[in-house]
């Protein structure tokens, strides 16, 4: 195992954090405390306790889930994307260090950067509302998993994308969306029955719920089921690099 | 002594039908410098990135130090430090950062006291903590090298390595490329500068349209392809080449006042004597003489066109059939 190999790569995707601290760490913590101030404070004033939680606590897990989505994928497409177009992959490539060294350095480092984010939006969230946390353990686990997991498919899309475009596309058009539909906001029981039923084909639904359980006890869909879930698609991005590096995709000609 | 690299029935064809290599095979001495001729997009690039891991290839083996470069791929790169030909450098990495990044991407401990050593060689000393997009062109060039030696490799590839380096510091960089080699490192550098190629190799490999046309020491290949020309001064210029020395292979210079004579170095009778006997016969004197040898150049130019030609024959050959 070529343990300085994994830690060169983690330490340089760190420093470029530091470097781009206002984009990487505070714009997200930023824009999350604009939700709180306009969904928890202003409008979450007027509305009911959905299933005993405040309407504030309640959207908790789902902005920062939303958040860790988001800059999980962000951070870690950038991450091996930029080298790509900027050539300095040559180095990558003709080191000896092995594929799952590569992901290892580049999928942890994005993932400790969010799960980082996690934690600041989760401390700038006291100092709107009041929550609590019914099971830590489980909420860090979730957290944990849910960064690996979409640091991973973050790396798939940076190796697919050839331009800054497609780079954008898939965080914008397909995660932003899902999210926003898989109850970040609300409890899917207010969805008319028909949307209840279509949302289940929305992965993100049973990532949101299964975080929501481990703060409140209350869950849209069975927890073992998020879990299920969530592990699944943790195991199709790892089915997804294993391929990749086995046939050279967009990486070796 | 067993080769450092060792290259067995290589090929590459790119995924769009592109052949950039057929059935290479090629010996790397330990401690030589090595320079790759070949006109661009003769397959140079293609057959370094392959062996440093870079491009997969279609058929073939190589080995680096006895290395399977596959299947011991760790132990094999370990010992290779490749400079790239484009200038791909992490624009916002401070130089310092950028070169132990590299020494440990390849696997080695942090060794402060042995960059500073390095830095030093190559003159970037003073440069350590400059982001790497504000040094010039030379300097990022630099920069690649000392990446690439980071992890005090055996073997070291440049790849073009004086493309768009200006007069001095090419001069510089020959100089470093001969301190390496002093200190055990084997190099192999493609060009196409047939100047570099002749100041630098110990042996040089011509390689073209993927094929590898020769491969021979630099000397041996310079005296058994090149041809010699004898110049004769005259004190009168002459008109036409005189009736008598119409069968010899002369050619009289624009202004009459030189006879050239060309010959072949390998033959066993160059015809000097046959030739000299002949203008004393005819009376006609000369002030001076001087023979040169064709450079790397002529003779590199004369292998490609020789290719290319037979390749025409060839084609031209099936058409009719």
């Amino acid at each position: 195992m070529n343990w300085y190999g994994i830690r060169a790569i983690y330490k340089f995707e760190m420093a470029r954090t530091w470097r781009t601290l206002m984009q990487s760490i505070a714009s997200p913590v930023l824009s999350t405390s604009l939700y709180f101030i306009v969904f928890g404070a202003a409008i979450g004033s007027r509305m009911g306790e959905i299933d005993g939680v405040s309407y504030g606590a309640f959207i908790i897990p789902g902005l920062i889930m939303l958040s860790l989505l988001s800059e999980s994928i962000s951070n870690a497409s950038f991450g091996i994307f930029f080298p790509k177009f900027s050539g300095t992959i040559y180095e990558v490539l003709s080191a000896p260090v092995s594929p799952f060294e590569i992901v290892a350095g580049y999928v942890g480092a994005a993932a400790t950067k969010s799960i980082v984010l996690g934690v600041l939006i989760l401390v700038t969230a006291r100092f709107f509302v009041d929550y609590e946390i019914l099971h830590p353990f489980w909420m860090l686990g979730f957290l944990v998993l849910t960064a690996v997991t979409f640091s991973m498919f973050g790396f798939i899309i940076g190796v697919w994308a050839d331009d800054f475009q497609k780079l954008q596309i898939i965080p914008l058009m397909v995660i932003t969306p899902l999210t926003f539909l898989g109850g970040a906001f609300y409890s899917i029981n207010m969805l008319p029955e028909l949307w209840q039923k279509i949302t289940l084909f929305n992965p993100v639904v049973y990532l949101i719920s299964g975080f929501r359980w481990s703060f409140y006890g209350v869950a849209d869909v069975n927890v073992g089921i998020s879990l299920g879930m969530t592990l699944l698609f943790l195991l199709l991005c790892m089915a997804t690099v294993w391929w990749i590096f086995r046939t050279g995709y967009r990486i070796k000609t | 002594m067993e080769p450092i690299i060792s290259v067995r029935g290589l090929g590459k064809t790119y995924a769009g039908g592109f052949t950039a290599l057929k059935n290479v095979d090629l010996e790397i001495r330990r401690g030589e410098i090595f320079a790759l001729l070949g006109p661009n997009g003769a397959g140079k690039t293609t057959l370094i990135s392959i062996v440093c891991g870079i491009v997969n290839p279609t058929a073939g083996r190589v080995s680096a130090s006895g290395f399977d470069i596959q299947r011991d791929y760790r132990m094999a790169r370990s010992e290779i430090g490749l400079v790239p030909q484009e200038l791909a450098t992490d624009s916002f990495e401070s130089v310092w950062a950028t070169v132990n990044f590299s020494r440990g991407l390849f696997g080695k401990a942090p060794d402060p006291a042995y960059i500073e050593k390095l830095l030093r060689q190559l003159s970037l000393w003073e440069k350590k903590d400059s982001r790497i997009m504000s040094l010039s062109g030379g300097m990022k060039r630099r920069v690649m090298i000392a990446k690439a030696l980071s992890h005090e490799p055996s073997i070291l590839f440049l790849d073009e390595p004086t493309a768009g380096v200006d007069v001095e510091l090419r001069q510089d960089m020959w100089d470093m490329v001969r301190g390496l080699r002093e200190s055990g490192v084997t190099i192999i550098l493609t060009t196409h500068y047939i100047e570099e190629a002749e100041e630098m190799a110990d042996r040089v490999g011509v390689i073209n349209r993927g094929e590898l046309v020769l491969v021979e020491d630099k000397h041996t290949l310079m005296q058994k392809m090149g041809e010699k020309e004898l110049s004769l001064h005259l004190p009168e210029p002459l008109q036409t080449v005189p009736e008598i020395l119409a069968d010899l292979p002369l050619t009289l210079s624009a202004d009459g006042s030189q006879l050239v004579y060309r010959f072949d170095i390998k033959s066993s009778d160059t015809g000097i004597a046959e030739l000299l006997r002949r203008l004393n016969d005819a009376n006609i004197d000369f002030r001076d003489l001087h023979t040169r040898e064709s450079s790397l150049e002529e003779i590199f130019v004369g292998l490609v066109k020789g290719a290319r030609q037979e390749q025409q024959a060839q084609l031209t050959k099936e058409t009719q059939e």
